[in-house]
């Protein structure tokens, strides 16, 4: 949105003309390969919303609602006989169920961030892997929502978190308590990403629907697209809305896991009590939603055939963020320990060194070092970055790292209370680990839904950076490289 | 019933449909307007349309919900049932921030979300003439509303001169579903009084 002098005619002016003439330097690689113009974008990344699901796919979504069936029969244990089905003591009354929570909700940060900040960052890249990022996004944090949820016990009581005018005096909410902030933060979180993806998805949804070959298809996509026409109006409000969610979701999105560690940090239990804790949960939840785009989008681009949409560049992009964010976490380990010995409190002291590095859950421990800061150090190398194998094998186990964190920080503490006589140790029940198993399942059957009714790159944003970023564009740039840069910045000029 | 007639000109290049846009508009066509499968920066200074206020919206619903969330906080603590926790103020405005903030976020972002929906005439289930059905592929569709002073014939040539690939001539009934960039378009409803029946 450029502006205008005052007084000049818009449109009128010889610059408008070589508006569509962006260059880009010849150095980047191209985000979109192979020869494409705006139609084969079309066709390549709606096929096969078109055409049927192959085998692989009804195996997995099989796979998926098995394990979505056996996470209800958990819960439903739960809910009947109550949480004591968990083993959750007086010790120990966090577990699988917060730790669960956590991952889940840290997973569910890296499509806003991929959207919102890269977008106000201006990286191209962006546009390859946002959508489908962000719906990873929306499904995590459905699974997250469902262990605080569950976790009350009485579950029919939940609605008693929400400030309302009630018969109880009206007894209102503690509006100091870190878990009600989380209350608003998630579902916030949760409210906006789903509008931000959901108006992304307005105009490919009309995509779809206009070259439906079959009534129903253009009756449903018809439905889904809101009428959607690309008026060029709509698109200059469209274009104002996504700039603002993007600004509005960035803040919120580091709000989110702040409020998260905020759980925690506003305690007094040992290893809990730090101001490190939000620039480090927010640090490790990018962390690890990279690696879960990694895991899905690997899959996906093999699967849907859209290699050239996501490139090795695309891979490696993310993998230089995990590096990143994986150091920081990194840091952030090593400074707690620091703390722990040089602040002299005995109980940070004990708390770090002998239950949480040793102690009966130290493995615990040192399997969360090992996945989260030794192993990512293998991305310094570019052959690393950009091998698929490689990648996708350190998106699994960045992820088992980052639930180990979790597991570390809510267990590891908890564990070693301050009375000795409550020492306590801790495994999960087989309802907290099929609850756990059927939150994979509720991601993944969203996500298979999402893979085959939904485009699942954004079409629209694809082609408005094909012809600086295409492959057969991009090698065309040569021509303005040999022109002297006078020419050059007057062609180029933006108004 | 009212109807409108259109000549409906295709371009498969936005190169070529910026100079178009600005011949058509300096020779005193009526662009309806022009549909593109993306958005095509500069476009909408090129038609002549002013920026949108959509932003402003936004942040007006921002400052709501910051208002809303700081003041039913305050009353509810120091007024309604002012609660002793664990002996802390009853006024802690520290501890207001983080549902302030989130308020303001959640108000701002569904407040912007409605106004575009409703800016655009858009809903589920809501159906609106499409000129082209390529216009949301690969075609930048030019839409001219035909009036007394120029003729089918002479904006087809026109067009043609200009670059458009495919030149065709529609009559829509006229209402919202065509876009309500005309001012006797009463929103989601039909005309009330046909215009030349």
């Amino acid at each position: 949105m450029n502006k205008r002098s005052p007084g000049s005619d818009p449109g009128m002016s010889k610059a408008q003309n070589t508006m569509h003439l962006k260059y880009e330097s010849t150095l980047r690689e191209p985000l979109i390969d192979g020869v494409k113009d705006y139609h084969q974008v079309t066709e390549d990344i709606i096929s096969p919303i078109e055409a049927k699901p192959g085998k692989l796919w009804y195996i997995g979504l099989f796979i998926s609602v098995l394990l979505l069936l056996f996470g209800v029969f958990s819960v439903t244990w739960e809910v009947y006989w109550g949480t004591g089905v968990w083993n959750l003591n007086k010790t120990i009354g966090w577990g699988w169920d917060i730790t669960n929570f956590v991952w889940w909700v840290g997973i569910g940060h890296a499509g806003t961030l991929i959207s919102a900040i890269l977008l106000l960052f201006r990286q191209g890249w962006r546009t390859g892997v946002n959508r489908a990022a962000e719906a990873m996004t929306i499904f995590a944090v459905m699974c997250a929502g469902q262990f605080p949820i569950w976790h009350m016990g009485r579950v029919w009581m939940a609605f008693f978190v929400m400030p309302y005018p009630n018969t109880r005096g009206p007894l209102w909410v503690n509006f100091n308590s870190p878990l009600l902030w989380d209350v608003f933060a998630i579902s916030t979180y949760f409210t906006v990403s789903l509008l931000f993806w959901y108006s992304g998805l307005l105009p490919d949804f009309a995509t779809v629907r206009d070259r439906a070959k079959t009534k129903l298809r253009k009756y449903l996509y018809g439905v889904a697209s809101f009428g959607w026409t690309g008026s060029t109006k709509h698109w200059q409000r469209h274009e104002s809305l996504s700039l603002v969610l993007a600004g509005l979701s960035t803040p919120l999105v580091l709000s989110v896991h702040t409020i998260v560690s905020f759980d925690f940090a506003t305690s007094v239990i040992p290893g809990w009590h730090t101001t490190i804790f939000p620039p480090y949960f927010v640090a490790g939840a990018i962390f690890s939603g990279f690696a879960m785009v990694q895991t899905l989008l690997i899959i996906t681009r093999k699967i849907l055939g859209l290699e050239d949409y996501i490139t090795l560049g695309h891979v490696e992009a993310m993998n230089k963020v995990i590096v990143l964010t994986g150091s920081i976490v990194g840091v952030a380990y090593l400074t707690e320990l620091f703390m722990a010995w040089y602040s002299g409190v005995q109980y940070e002291f004990d708390t770090f060194y002998k239950f949480r590095a040793a102690g009966p859950l130290g493995w615990s421990y040192w399997i969360m070092m090992t996945c989260n800061v030794i192993s990512p150090q293998v991305f310094w190398f570019r052959k690393m970055r950009r091998n698929i194998m490689v990648t996708f094998i350190m998106s699994i186990i960045v992820n088992i790292g980052m639930w180990f964190e979790r597991f570390v920080i809510i267990c590891t503490s908890l564990y070693r209370d301050y009375l000795p006589s409550s020492w306590s140790y801790y495994r999960p029940s087989w309802p907290e680990v099929g609850f756990y198993l059927g939150t994979f399942g509720l991601f993944f059957t969203c996500y298979f839904l999402f893979a085959k009714y939904f485009p699942v790159i954004a079409v629209a944003e694809i082609k408005s950076i094909l012809k600086t970023s295409g492959q057969n564009f991009k090698e065309k740039m040569d021509v303005y490289e040999e022109q002297d840069a006078e020419k050059f910045a007057h062609d180029q000029a933006h108004h | 019933m009212a109807v409108k007639k259109f000549v409906v000109g295709s371009f498969d290049d936005e190169a070529v449909l910026f100079p178009a846009v600005k011949k058509v508009r300096a020779a005193g066509y009526k662009i309806h307007d022009v549909y593109t499968p993306f958005p095509v920066h500069g476009l909408d200074h090129a038609l002549g349309l002013r920026e949108t206020s959509l932003h402003t919206a936004g942040f007006i619903y921002g400052i709501t919900g910051t208002t809303t969330a700081l003041s039913f906080m305050s009353w509810v603590f120091t007024t309604d049932w002012p609660m002793n926790i664990g002996g802390k103020p009853h006024f802690p405005l520290p501890a207001f921030i983080p549902i302030t903030f989130e308020l303001t976020v959640l108000f701002s972002a569904v407040g912007m979300v409605m106004t575009f929906m409703y800016l655009c005439q858009m809903a589920p289930f809501v159906k609106k003439h499409i000129f082209h059905p390529r216009q949301t592929d690969d075609l930048f569709v030019m839409a001219i509303e035909l009036t007394e002073k120029t003729p089918a014939a002479d904006v087809k040539a026109f067009l043609d001169s200009v670059g458009a690939k495919e030149i065709n001539e529609q009559t829509v009934e006229a209402g919202w579903w065509i876009g309500r960039f005309d001012k006797e378009d009463k929103l989601f409803s039909r005309p009330a009084a046909p215009v030349n029946a």
